[in-house]
């Protein structure tokens, strides 16, 4: 999968989950403020990006930092980089 | 001190027929059932039953994605129903958000679909990594109320009675009793279920789902008739809006009915089978409620899920009570038995057997049994003014529960 699916796959899954408008997957959206997700999305997008990529993102601390839909891209790519090369 | 008089001021109904209450009148009116066969795939091994009346998809977009995600099919059910039924009596905001509204709203267990799919993922990999924040909310046995009551905004209190085949009458009948005591003023009552295949597998393992029509299944149900063979399981979701007869003057809403008689009864001889002596019991204690003679009821709406035992035993209390003065149907060979929404449907449906003066008769009957009592079956729809209706509503756990309504007179 190349960065540019993984990314797809990320906005596709979210919009499903979340019925969120295609305008609006921006990487500087925030995922409170402008998307509009609260504590409850949270744990609901962990579980759809842990099914979709098959890692494991619940306890890991940089989770807690995301802040835009960016911040979330950049460490999907991440987790699965250190999947790859483990 | 006068007692308060409720009467209802507004319905909704999501039916198997679809959506609002014109289309179920549409569909009994012109003696139509919503009952088909139930696909392969959704049948366990073993399952003889393979007829069920479900609702054909809906738009719920009307519902907010955060109150939403928290319900399953049977919220979404009740919550788009309470809608319409909130339109039609014209409540505003200010009502459903007062302390003096309230919510009285059955099913008969929490949803069995999420319960499935959270032990099949526990049994399939062992782990909760992959369930939902929101699992529990659809599983919770007062998920369909409080997801409803989140949902509009109620803020008066919320009950959440559970009792088989007779939760949405027993819905009702609390919500009366909320506010003919002065606890609220106004309460938005019903029931709702979603189908699943256990619905069916309960009433299949006792012998009592009807397994001879899977290829005919516009024949089935066949309540009071001689070759009826059981149950035909069904979902939908039925709301009245109840309210103190003053306060409905006052803003001068449209009444539709009265409320005047409840009562609810416990056989605790056998948990599985019905008791007629108990039925009769029950209808003779809402008359009382009502203060008026069976001779002035003009027509009973039965429970009769033509189940072998519970149309003999029904049709005998009936017999018991009214002898054949009274006409009698029942409305499950149209839409099967919606569980906790029957009490709700069926009721709805007698006001607008009243608004419309028209008595429906029970289809599928052709040859009703004796066995279940000397009464004046409805075979076909009957033209006629109806002043006073009782409805009936049995359940396992040896629950009766019976409710009457009158055309709202005056006086």
């Amino acid at each position: 999968m190349t960065d540019e699916e993984i990314i797809q796959v990320i906005n596709d899954s979210m919009i499903e989950e979340f019925e969120l408008d295609v305008g609006v997957m921006l990487p500087e959206s925030h995922l409170s403020k402008d998307l509009a997700l609260d504590s409850l999305d949270f744990v609901d997008l962990v579980v759809v990006l842990q099914k979709a990529f098959n890692v494991k993102l619940r306890e890991d601390p940089r989770m807690r930092k995301i802040q835009t839909l960016g911040d979330l891209h950049a460490l999907v790519l991440e987790k699965k980089r250190e999947l790859e090369s483990a | 001190m006068t007692q308060r008089r409720i009467v209802i001021t507004g319905m909704g109904a999501i039916s198997p027929f679809g959506v609002g209450i014109e289309c179920l009148w549409e569909h009994l009116e012109a003696g139509a059932t919503a009952v088909r066969e139930i696909l392969p795939s959704d049948r366990p091994g073993g399952m003889r039953s393979h007829v069920a009346a479900t609702i054909p998809p809906i738009d719920s977009s009307a519902i907010d994605r955060k109150k939403r995600r928290f319900m399953s099919p049977m919220s979404i059910y009740s919550t788009l129903a309470a809608l319409e039924a909130i339109h039609q009596a014209g409540l505003t905001a200010e009502h459903i958000s007062g302390r003096r509204l309230g919510l009285s709203l059955a099913s008969t267990m929490g949803s069995t679909q999420e319960s499935e799919s959270f032990f099949g993922e526990m049994l399939r990999s062992g782990s909760m990594e992959q369930i939902k924040s929101t699992m529990f909310f659809k599983t919770m046995n007062h998920s369909c109320a409080a997801n409803t009551a989140q949902a509009l905004g109620v803020q008066g209190r919320i009950l959440a009675p559970s009792a088989a085949c007779a939760s949405g009458n027993l819905a009702i009948g609390l919500g009366y009793e909320a506010v003919q005591t002065g606890r609220q003023d106004i309460m938005i009552c019903g029931g709702a279920d979603e189908y699943h295949p256990l619905m069916t597998m309960v009433f299949d393992i006792m012998n009592a789902a009807s397994i001879k029509y899977n290829h005919r299944p516009e024949l089935t149900p066949r309540p009071f008739e001689v070759e009826r063979d059981g149950v035909v399981c069904a979902e939908g979701a039925g709301i009245l809006i109840l309210e103190e007869l003053r306060h409905a003057q006052q803003r001068n809403a449209t009444i539709f009915a009265e409320i005047i008689g409840f009562s609810t009864l416990s056989s605790p001889d056998d948990l599985a089978n019905p008791d007629t002596e108990t039925m009769v019991d029950c209808m003779l204690e809402s008359l009382r409620q009502g203060q008026i003679g069976s001779e002035q009821i003009d027509y009973v709406n039965a429970h009769a899920t033509a189940t072998e035992r519970g149309d003999i035993a029904e049709g005998k209390a009936i017999e018991a009570v009214f002898g054949r003065a009274v006409p009698v149907s029942s409305l499950k060979g149209h839409l099967g038995h919606t569980m906790a929404a029957s009490g709700a449907l069926e009721l709805i449906a007698s006001i607008q057997s009243m608004q419309h003066k028209v008595l429906l008769a029970t289809r599928n009957l052709e040859y009703p049994d004796e066995r279940c009592g000397n009464i004046d079956h409805v075979r076909k729809n009957r033209a006629q003014t109806i002043t006073s209706v009782l409805k009936n509503s049995f359940a396992l756990g040896g629950i009766n529960s019976t409710l009457i309504i009158r055309r709202y007179m005056n006086d």
